[in-house]
């Protein structure tokens, strides 16, 4: 069968297969250093990862593959996704360099290093392949099990006390003890009459009529943004988009529109028409 | 093709990893080159478990993958916390021990 096919060298589909995804997989990798926002970094991640697991399956480690796209892409990438949305999604790398010419040097490193590696492995005599055939025989899921159960059962013991330490250890990292008791909505309410600052609820962002995302301040009469309408962690971040100048110059030009407007009517009736009305 | 090609795209993967390590200063960033290089390394794994015509490479790579996810979990706790306390995430604003 293909199993067996494929111990010794692999088929024309998987070569094709190899040079078209290895060519994306690298992209990817690229990317992920390449790129200056580190949402974009995440996401060519996990097309990376996406890719790894076409190639284990490729391998003939079905298991794996699945695991791969589970555990890295669905649970390992969502959290990483998920703290940069805590961080700041538009938070971008500064290019400055801290320590003179270490980018030039860091990416020669590199270079050396793989070099190194690539030619180890090309030194190295890996002539013979086995194949996978004769392991997967049993079916992949059950030779990995049955491996894991017996020779490495000691290996997944720990396994299981090294995640219930990782789970308490980022219990423990994150979570922040109450030194004092919480003020209940009573005494947040006096406090808020008895300082006299802002009463009522704070005024909502976005422009009418033009712009409402939140992260737009809301316009005060004469045309200035307000920064109370943003709410306090976009403020922090700076992420405030300021529309004030295009509103100012939108309301020059309806001003200049409508006395061009009144100009021409002048003569006329004093009475408002809208321009459907009057162009009836 | 040659089976060995795998080893060479491993390579490669885990070089671009540590150079991104090096070069690259946000440190949700640099946490994504260490998990490249982990990715490197487990398809090496794999492709050593089909030359070798045995399951123990891929036993390996998944032990990395349950270690990947532990460290995951610690060092995003640690990156939240750091990002908390110094509000940014660049590993060169955590030079100091105390804030």
């Amino acid at each position: 069968m293909t199993a067996q096919l494929a111990a010794y060298s692999t088929s024309t589909g998987e070569a094709f297969q190899f040079w078209i995804l290895g060519t994306v997989a690298v992209i990817g990798a690229l990317c992920t250093i390449l790129m200056k926002r580190a949402v974009h970094s995440a996401l060519c991640l996990a097309g990376t990862m996406i890719i790894l697991a076409v190639f284990y399956l490729a391998n003939g480690a079905y298991f794996l593959g699945v695991v791969q796209i589970v555990v890295y892409t669905g649970a390992i990438m969502m959290l990483f996704l998920f703290v940069v949305m805590l961080v700041g999604v538009t938070a971008a790398d500064s290019l400055k360099e801290t320590i003179k010419g270490q980018r030039w040097l860091a990416l020669l490193c590199g270079l050396g290093f793989g070099v190194l590696l690539i030619a180890g492995i090309g030194n190295a005599s890996l002539t013979e392949f086995n194949g996978i055939g004769q392991a997967n025989a049993g079916g992949n899921v059950e030779g990995v099990a049955a491996l894991l159960f017996t020779k490495y059962v000691f290996a997944f013991e720990i396994t299981g006390a090294l995640l219930i330490t990782a789970a308490v250890g980022a219990m423990v990292l994150t979570h922040r003890e109450r030194t004092e008791r919480a003020k209940t909505q009573r005494e947040l309410a006096v406090e808020r009459v008895r300082s006299g600052k802002q009463l009522p609820p704070l005024p909502a962002p976005g422009v009418y009529a033009r712009h409402n995302a939140v992260d737009i301040a809301g316009l005060l009469p004469d045309g200035t943004p307000s920064d109370l309408t943003v709410s306090k962690t976009l403020r922090e971040r700076g992420q405030i988009r300021d529309v004030s100048q295009e509103a100012l110059n939108d309301l020059k030009a309806l001003e200049q529109r409508s006395e061009e407007r009144l100009e021409r009517r002048a003569v006329g009736p004093a009475k408002f028409q809208r321009p459907e009305e009057a162009s009836k | 093709m040659n089976p060995v090609n795998y080893l060479y795209l491993a390579a490669l993967l885990f070089t671009i990893g540590a150079t991104g390590v090096l070069i690259r200063r946000n440190a949700i960033v640099v946490f994504m080159c260490i998990e490249l290089m982990l990715n490197a390394c487990n398809l090496a794994f794999v492709a050593f478990s089909r030359m070798h015509g045995n399951l123990d490479g891929q036993i390996i790579a998944f032990f990395t993958m349950v270690v990947a996810a532990a460290e995951v979990v610690v060092g995003l706790a640690i990156i939240v916390s750091l990002f908390r306390a110094r509000h940014s995430a660049s590993v060169d604003d955590a030079s100091l021990m105390k804030l």
